[in-house]
């Protein structure tokens, strides 16, 4: 390990011996966070020889100190404004820099048990709940991040539904990066619970007011009931000089549903790791994402989709769209267990490179135990079909508006997987501005 | 309306136009015929823009202005309207949100409103109903899945859409059924009028029995040998090209004695 590796995780133990005193919560997390810190210690940052990293070089990151303390400015909830999801809501927690928000946060009234609360509340206050499945699933002994989440575990999310209940509007969680003295460092850990035959969506939204540098570092531990629905939304719109870690893991009991849709717009350097694990049988999940990384950015999308029980299906669909020198990376890892019998796993990658800069890296990686399953996986690396340009170039459109039509066609395929269409329509909205030329397709429909 | 005067055009450094000559006026249809690999869809390319065809010499006129000098996005606003051999299949662009977006560029160009999504799609479902084209197409992205019928007809649904001055279309009738074939020579019929003019290229006689050419003529190795009626069609059918090819060698030579 070189010394600047070095003096990086150094800084984050000092930082964790400030945190840890401060930090509330009962004793068997106190346990866990120490067992983290040290565990993360052991590990070390990861680096390009380890076969889950050959994409993507930490070294900037590692050298960094980012502080936990940096504190930072409350937005006004004017500048929230913008960031609003228009569609309905059930309510919508607010976090800047990592902080649970009440003032800027909308709780509305949940009926039948919902509970959408504060992490740092629900451990002084849902003791059980949380104890029964916090930490449970998140892979800390061999992921970095994961255990330097779980380290600094205090403030995120809390999402319950219990058993039988259906929350129609999503659960809007938004998380706001502000200004900040130095650059900071937040860790969110959000821990969505939803019991049998229940159903939900949670929109995890991440945001920057401010092209400031900071390390955002997110935890998200998804449990699904048996027969449970459940949707959940990322969309990274971190700052252009931001590093964005995210773990989405899931836990899926028999028969369960979840989709999982991740958008990636922000960031410098950003990983995506995705890891739903179909426990029970008969379960199915569809992991669905698509990434723009265009000048200066970094995105690494790290799936694992493990097939732990007979019967699951599981479907992973990722887009990239690249532009300027954008880098982009796709690992698709399908795990089928020795029990696994009949597994239906299924993997595509479609990429698009605008320019001649960008770079994207495919792999898919099949890890196969059962005898009778069925696993497809394919990926592609083009360029703009140029007839396709001509064509709608010879029914009168103009250039840019066949370019925007193209790369839009091109995403619409991850988007028309997406159930809630409020959701779908407001996420058509983000992916139009970011395209080359999309604002005129929003001036055309 | 079209005036094609020593057109030279190749590809790839190959010479393949050598020298075409064609005047088309208002009201007419002019047939194209001629084997296979003799410049046919390399002609309709030159005409619609297509990259990658360099023009070494010659002009093309389209109502007294040089088309050649256009974009090809500007030569349809103008009214050029090509009907492709090989339709491009797009996934993910919705055919209603593609043909709206051509019918208001067109229109803009032309000065007049453009339509919102109701009158459009009121619009697309009009002109199907009159070529009695199922109107499945428009739930789907341009000509994705479709079969190669499918996709010579909404080539020409489209052109009922957009209404060109001008259409050149390119072997729209080649492995149609025959129910598809009506289709297509009703579609091009009811657009036939004293301000319009066809350009059809045919490999077949077949249909111009539905389309009623007012001039045939035989494209061969790039240049036009041989101008008649429609009768001349019936006569290529039977005798082959290589009798155009020989009788038009046979006049030159007549010509010159
Ligand atoms: N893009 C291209 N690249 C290279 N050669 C080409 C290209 N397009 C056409 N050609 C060549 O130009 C010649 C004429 O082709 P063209 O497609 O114009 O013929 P055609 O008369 O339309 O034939 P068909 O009846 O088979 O459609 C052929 O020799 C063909 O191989
Ligand atoms: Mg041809």
């Amino acid at each position: 390990m070189t010394t600047i590796v070095k003096q990086g995780l150094r800084h984050y133990l000092e930082s964790f011996k400030r945190f840890e005193n401060g930090a509330g919560g009962p004793d068997w997390v106190r346990s866990v966070r120490r067992a983290a810190i040290e565990r993360m210690a052991e590990l070390g940052f990861p680096t390009a020889s380890d076969e889950d990293w050959r994409f993507t070089n930490l070294t900037s990151l590692a050298g960094k100190k980012f502080d936990l303390e940096a504190g930072g400015t409350e937005p006004a909830v004017l500048q929230l404004g913008g960031l609003a999801f228009p569609g309905d809501e059930a309510v919508r927690l607010v976090f800047v820099n990592g902080r649970f928000a009440p003032g800027l946060s909308k709780l509305g009234k949940l009926d039948k048990g919902v509970i959408v609360a504060s992490l740092a509340r629900a451990l002084s206050e849902l003791r059980e709940v949380v104890e029964a499945h916090l930490s449970r699933y998140l892979d800390y002994e061999s992921d970095f991040f994961s255990a330097l989440n779980t380290a600094f575990m205090e403030d995120g999310a809390f999402v319950y539904v219990p058993r039988g209940v259906v929350v129609e509007l999503p659960i809007h969680l938004l998380f706001v990066a502000t200004a900040t003295a130095e650059p900071a460092m937040s860790h969110p850990r959000n821990l969505i619970v939803v019991e049998d035959v229940a159903q939900a969506a949670v929109i995890e939204d991440y945001v920057a007011l401010g092209d400031q540098e900071y390390f955002s570092n997110v935890a998200t531990e998804l449990v699904a009931g048996e027969s449970s629905v459940v949707d959940h939304y990322l969309i990274e719109r971190e700052s252009a000089r931001a590093y964005s870690v995210g773990t989405l893991r899931v836990q899926q009991a028999r028969s369960s549903n979840v989709a999982s849709h991740t958008l990636l717009f922000g960031g410098a350097l950003v990983r995506n790791n995705v890891h739903p694990v179909l426990a029970g049988e008969g379960a199915e999940c569809l992991v669905n994402g698509l990434f723009m990384p265009a000048r200066g950015q970094h995105m690494d999308n790290f799936m694992r989709v493990e097939h732990a029980s007979p019967h699951c299906a599981s479907r992973q669909f990722y887009t990239g769209i690249l532009d300027g020198n954008g880098r982009g990376a796709f690992s698709g890892r399908i795990i089928v267990h020795k029990d696994a019998q009949k597994t239906d796993a299924k993997q595509t990658n479609r990429n698009l490179l605008l320019s001649n800069d960008a770079q994207m890296d495919s792999k898919p990686q099949l890890e196969i135990y059962a005898d009778d399953v069925k696993c497809t996986h394919g990926a592609t690396i083009g360029q703009l079909d140029e007839d396709a340009i001509f064509y709608l170039r010879a029914r009168g459109i103009p250039r840019e508006v066949a370019t925007a039509l193209l790369l839009y066609g091109f995403a619409a395929e991850n988007l028309e997987r997406m159930r809630l269409q409020s959701v779908r329509r407001y996420l058509e909205g983000i992916v139009l501005e970011r395209l080359p030329h999309g604002s005129i397709l929003r001036e055309l429909s | 309306m079209l005036e094609i005067k020593n057109l030279h055009a190749s590809v790839e450094g190959k010479e393949i136009l050598k020298g075409v000559n064609l005047k088309v006026g208002a009201g007419e249809v002019h047939s194209i015929m001629g084997p296979n690999g003799s410049g046919k869809s390399t002609l309709a390319s030159v005409l619609a823009g297509r990259d990658g065809y360099e023009v070494t010499a010659g002009q093309v006129l389209y109502k007294g202005k040089d088309l050649l000098e256009m974009e090809p996005e500007e030569r349809a606003c103008e009214g050029v309207f090509m009907a492709f051999q090989y339709p491009v299949e797009i996934p993910g662009v919705g055919s209603v949100q593609f043909l709206t977006a051509a019918l208001n560029a067109i229109r803009k160009h032309r000065g007049k409103e453009e339509y919102d999504a109701l009158e459009a799609l009121t619009l697309f479902r009009e002109k199907l109903k009159i070529l009695h084209m199922s109107d499945d197409l428009l739930g789907r992205s341009v000509n994705e899945g479709f079969s190669g019928g499918e996709k010579k007809k909404n080539e020409i649904f489209q052109m009922a859409v957009l209404e060109p001055s001008l259409a050149v279309l390119d072997e729209t009738d080649s492995g149609l059924d025959i129910d598809a074939l009506k289709v297509v020579a009703d579609g091009v019929n009811a657009l036939r009028g004293p301000k319009r003019a066809m350009l059809v290229i045919t490999h077949y006689q077949r249909l111009l029995n539905y389309i009623v050419p007012d001039y045939v003529h035989v494209l061969v190795d790039g240049r036009i040998v041989k101008t008649g009626d429609k009768e001349l069609a019936l006569h290529l059918e039977e005798h082959g090209y290589t009798w155009a090819g020989e009788r038009a060698l046979a006049d030159a030579a007549g010509s010159k004695a």
